[in-house]
């Protein structure tokens, strides 16, 4: 295991930095080293990328944070314009810099303002001679900015001729972040997934107070049994632990097993971790029912999850215009007249013709249709005839705003509109019956 | 937006012009005026009540959303430190509200949500629609707004002290939300108990923001997404609790949301009533009852249901159709000032007008009571208004007791008629109602084959609807009941003692039980044919000669009490008819109008020389409607050229002789403007359009009669 090391920083601290941080020490003396000393120009721009959970915010937040190293922290997704994120992070500038003096709110609208505005607020700090750390997590949100944001915060240490990193955070490659007219490249750094021994080593370090190292790890080991198919979310491992620990806890409380009773508390929460999977995982349910549920000792069964209410009451007419839709869309047009013009009492044989071909139509998803189609279908499935009344109209565009049908091409107003139908086939006949 | 939501097209202002749009039309004055009255102070009881209904149907489902809330955020009331509080991530509360898909009725359900949250839980609430959140900013605007103006709406008339925020310096960001909500509940915090206020004790500590999104389908899946993630970043400062309003299903959050995003939400499912239930509550405690002297014929409630059903769900559409009938049925009928409560009738009918009194004398159902009097007494009906007007009083006097009876009679044979197999009249009792309304409900098939039915009951059943019919009967206000409770009873003690003998009746019983089993129609018809041979042999057991006794009697009821109301005299008074006029308001089919215009201009002209003589093409009509006969006959393509040599054809036929002697082939400069004036009319209204496959001809865009 490498020891971090760094001649800059107290070797307590490092040694504290280095338990906050399991299974990431690599990275971290990695970045310690391009950061060098707390005066040295770093590299401009650093991008860091890995998948979700990979613990590239939490890794950045407490190396800043043990080491003092000034720094402005700020999510892309929060701050959704440019504006807004320069902004915040000249408000987080000068908070840090000064607490006593309640700075007046600046207006910062373009990236050249920024400029003069950080030379100013890092003018202003008592820390001129130590790298100042700009981290801007979830930057794949900066694309959507103005185009010159990107390329300007990759060159702000040229820019304001500071000493200043930017740490860009993202879960996607630096490869589709990188503009058609070029800039200047970052150093890039990988934070590889969770191992399952990696997970189990985070996660057996929380463990509750009450109960000892040994019967927590035992318990992650279960439950990463269970989970780990499914689901590599730290975030949510964790969450999946602390809802089902007391679960795991009953029997040793009743007193039915000891704490190194193993086998037993494992038949004891294994089937309740896979309902745990098929419900709370998937938020079919809350962790707050499933918690109460777990305290009143019922079966999860009574109570429903979402998925479980998916019929959806329609009127009359609505109903017969969405199979007419679903008609439209899954039927090619030539089999219209077919299926609609013929008398009823070829009914049997155009049955068959249908279920041949849908096998292929299905695969292939919607087709848009024109709304005379939608009509003309819909007045043959009606047994009684039907008014072309406002109402039924209205109806179509009711559709459209459940999302059950989808307009598509908007351009054309009068040209009669186009629509698709976007359910399924079995709530087709959820509705036909 | 969704179901069009059509406002009635008066609406009620309380102004003298609305009065003298009463008037206008009937040239007697005072009667108009009262009239308008007596229809607003009908309409503020039926709103109020409606109104009421609502509030009752919604209790249960705002009494569990309100426990919700409260307990959300109660570990972050408590700020445990609780290891299990420490490991689980923070998830944004969340109440997925499924109301249906009668969008329009959605609007009334959140606003008193939002009013009962507002007294009981906290003050702070957003109401989002998705047409004013296209993009995450705008949403953010929005919510500050909102909870912002709240704020200055609670508190600020007492606060001098409160600092006014200018809502557009505000950096429109989380923390500036957080430092509102921060200072916003420091200050609350930091009051002294003398001087807090009622409103501030009623809500929490520290009350949740409650975000409302209306309308949760049509919001972009990407606004939803970034502003869930957003706030669930800073759950820990902003007790949030968001609110979907669902119009589908459930299933449509996790459409809508990956899971990544709906991983941060802690979703609880809360169901309101349907609308079909909550529409039987409106017909049963709106129709079904003496209280409104207003009343609303088999065919307007026949379109007003169907409306409901067939196109829309909406009960507010329902309520405000229920209003429409009520505005047109004052407006167009003068002897609706008879249609009030019955304390105001005497002196109302004693100061008919005599033009009023003729008007009685012309209602259709009165002449049908004249001619079944005496001789002398028509005479004295037809002359003498004071005798006219005694008889009248009666006469609606007997209608309201005819009300008063009619109700819990129907109530009866409901209970009856809903427990029966099939369901031959109907499982609600709105279409029982239809159906007595509609003519003499015992003369039909249906009810005939109800009561053989109902004498194949078993006797547990007939026993409870018994017990039923006398809880209606006890609780109704009809006079005419106490025998009825009495005989019923009777009979309930009978079937009692029946109990008591019971050994000698139970071998003959058993081969009938076992028939009772089979539900299907088909085979109850078939044993009721056997048991009708059989009886001929068989003496019946006393059991089967009660059962037959009860049945009776309650088709006795049936005869009685439930006649059809247009059978009755005067009835015109109080029913409102005209379903025609309804339908042409509520069920509009623009299509239909539009073909109609063109096709047949004196329709809407009103021009003795458009009258129309079949198919033939008037050239007296104007040219949109020429040219809109002669593109009927054409195909797909049509051909300008040809078009416009049968237009002026048309045009030119009155010219006559003279005229073709002019010019046999070419057409005339001011006919040509004519004609292009008119096609491009067609085309502005969408019945042709310009087509690239042919030069000099444009395509036909719609078929068939309409």
């Amino acid at each position: 295991m490498p020891n971090l090391e760094h001649p800059a920083y107290p070797s307590a601290t490092l040694l504290h930095l280095e338990s906050l941080v399991p299974c990431r020490e690599s990275q971290v003396s990695m970045l310690l080293s391009i950061f060098g000393e707390r005066q040295q120009f770093s590299f401009p721009s650093i991008f860091i990328y890995g998948h979700t959970s990979s613990g590239k915010t939490y890794v950045m937040q407490t190396l800043l944070n043990t080491l003092q190293l000034p720094h402005v922290f700020v999510n892309c997704v929060e701050y959704f314009t440019s504006r807004l994120l320069l902004e915040e992070i000249l408000i987080q500038l000068q908070s840090c810099s000064s607490e006593t003096k309640q700075t007046s709110h600046v207006p910062c609208d373009t990236f050249n303002d920024f400029v003069r505005l950080f030379k100013q607020a890092v003018a202003s700090r008592e820390l001129q001679d130590q790298t100042l750390y700009i981290v801007l997590d979830r930057a794949e949100q900066l694309r959507e900015m103005e185009a010159n944001i990107l390329p300007a915060f990759l060159r702000l240490q040229e820019l304001t001729d500071r000493n200043v990193t930017v740490v860009l955070l993202s879960e996607i490659v630096w490869e589709l972040f990188r503009p058609n007219t070029g800039c200047f490249e970052p150093f890039t750094l990988y934070f590889p997934d969770y191992s399952i021994g990696h997970l189990q080593k985070i996660l057996s370090q929380n463990h509750p107070p009450e109960y000892s190292v040994d019967f927590y790890a035992a318990y992650i080991n279960i439950l990463l049994g269970v989970f780990y198919m499914v689901c590599r979310d730290l975030k949510e491992l964790q969450h999946l632990a602390a809802l089902n620990f007391s679960k795991y806890c009953e029997p040793v409380v009743r007193g039915e097993a000891s704490e190194r009773d193993t086998r037993k508390l494992w038949k004891n929460i294994e089937p309740h971790l896979k309902k745990a999977m098929q419900t709370v995982y998937l938020r079919e349910i809350s962790s707050s029912q499933w918690e109460r549920l777990q305290c009143d000792d019922r079966e999860p069964g009574q109570l429903k999850g979402l998925s479980a209410h998916t019929h959806v009451e329609l009127p009359y007419y609505s109903k017969f215009l969405l199979i007419a839709a679903y008609l439209a869309s899954y039927n090619p047009v030539r089999t219209d007249k077919r299926f609609f013009l013929k008398h009823h009492g070829k009914i049997r044989k155009t049955n068959f013709m249908k279920k041949h071909e849908k096998t292929s139509n299905h695969l292939l998803g919607p087709k848009p249709f024109p709304l005379d189609r939608l009509l003309a279908i819909l007045y043959s499935i009606v047994d009684n005839r039907v008014a072309p009344t406002a109402n039924i109209f209205s109806q179509i565009s009711s559709l459209v705003t459940l999302q059950l049908l989808s307009m598509v091409d908007h351009n054309d107003q009068l040209g009669g509109p186009r629509y698709k139908c976007t359910v399924s086939l079995d709530f087709i006949r959820a509705i036909a019956r | 937006g969704c179901f069009v939501f059509k406002p009635s097209p008066k609406k009620r202002r309380v102004s003298q012009k609305t009065v003298n749009d009463f008037r206008e039309r009937n040239n007697d004055s005072g009667d108009a005026e009262l009239r308008f009255v007596t229809c607003q102070s009908l309409w503020n009881k039926i709103k109020s009540e409606t109104e009421q209904i609502q509030e009752d149907l919604n209790k249960q489902l705002f009494d569990n959303l309100g426990s919700f809330l409260r307990q959300s955020h109660s570990e972050f009331q408590e700020k445990t430190t609780k290891w299990t509080c420490r490991m689980k991530s923070r998830e944004i509360p969340t109440a997925a509200l499924v109301l249906g898909v009668n969008v329009t009725d959605h609007d009334l359900t959140f606003r008193s949500l939002s009013e009962v949250l507002q007294n009981n839980i906290t003050p702070y609430i957003a109401l989002l629609e998705a047409k004013d959140c296209p993009g995450i900013k705008n949403l953010m605007q929005k919510l500050m707004g909102q909870l912002m103006n709240c704020y200055i709406d609670v508190e600020s008339l007492e606060d001098e002290d409160y600092v006014q925020v200018s809502q557009n310096r505000i950096r429109c960001s989380m923390t500036s939300l957080i430092n509102w909500y921060k200072s916003v509940t420091k200050k609350t915090d930091s009051e002294t108990p003398s001087k807090k206020r009622t409103s501030s004790s009623r809500h929490l500590q520290s009350p949740p923001v409650v975000v409302i999104f209306k309308d949760m389908e049509s919001f972009s899946t990407k606004v939803l997404q970034d502003f869930i993630v957003i706030s669930s970043q800073h759950i820990r400062e902003l007790p949030l609790v968001l609110i979907f309003g669902i119009a589908t299903s459930p299933m449509i959050i996790h459409s809508l949301l990956p899971h990544s995003v709906s991983s941060l939400l802690c979703i609880e499912l809360f169901q309101s009533l349907s609308s079909k239930e909550h529409l039987s509550t409106i017909i049963d405690k709106l129709l079904l009852t003496a209280q409104f002297p207003f009343k609303l014929g088999e065919k307007v409630l026949q379109v007003l249901i169907n409306i409901f059903l067939y196109h829309d769900f909406s009960v507010q559409n329902f309520i405000k159709g229920f209003q429409l009938c009520i505005v047109e049925h004052f407006y167009s009928q003068p002897l609706s000032v008879l249609c009030c409560q019955l304390v105001d009738l005497k002196k109302r009918v004693n100061s008919l007008s005599h033009d009023q009194c003729e008007n009685i004398r012309r209602l259709p159902s009165f002449r049908r009571y004249v001619e079944s009097q005496v001789s002398e007494k028509q005479i004295a009906l037809l002359t003498a208004d004071s005798f006219l007007k005694e008889t009248i009083q009666k006469l609606l006097e007997d209608l309201h007791v005819y009300h008063e009876n009619y109700v819990p009679v129907l109530r009866c044979l409901h209970v009856f008629t809903s427990s029966l197999p099939k369901y031959p009249l109907g499982k609600q009792i709105r279409e029982l109602h239809c159906a007595c309304l509609e003519n003499r409900v015992w003369e039909t098939k249906e009810y005939e084959s109800c009561l053989q039915l109902a004498r194949m009951l078993n006797k547990s059943d007939l026993v409870t609807m018994l017990q039923q019919c006398v809880e209606i009967f006890v609780s109704s206000s009809g006079k005419e009941f106490d025998k009825t409770v009495e005989k019923l009873k009777e009979f309930l003690t009978q079937f009692q003692k029946l109990e008591e003998a019971f050994q000698e009746r139970d071998v003959s019983v058993s081969s009938q039980k076992e028939l009772q089993k089979k539900t299907d129609l088909y085979h109850l018809q078939k044993t009721l044919l056997e048991l009708k041979e059989s009886r001929r042999s068989k003496k019946l057991t006393k059991f089967e000669m009660l059962r037959f006794e009860v049945v009776d009697y309650i088709d006795s009821l049936v005869r009685n009490y439930l006649v059809p109301a247009d059978h009755k005299t005067l009835h015109e008074i109080v029913y409102f008819n005209t379903a025609s006029v309804l339908r042409g308001h509520l069920n509009a089919a623009p299509r239909t109008a539009l073909h109609t215009a063109l096709n047949n201009p004196y329709c809407y002209l009103k021009n003795q020389a458009l009258k129309s003589d079949g198919g033939s093409i008037s050239n007296k009509a104007p040219d949109i409607c020429i040219a809109y006969k002669l593109h009927l006959e054409c195909g797909r393509l049509i051909n300008l050229v040809d078009w416009l040599e049968a237009f002026s054809t048309v045009v030119m036929a009155v010219e006559g002789p003279n005229a073709d002697a002019v010019s046999s082939d070419q057409v005339d400069d001011i006919i040509h403007a004519r004609f292009i004036r008119a096609v491009s009319e067609l085309e502005l209204l969408g019945f042709i359009k310009p087509s690239k496959q042919k030069t000099d001809h444009v395509a036909r865009l719609t078929w068939g009669g309409c």
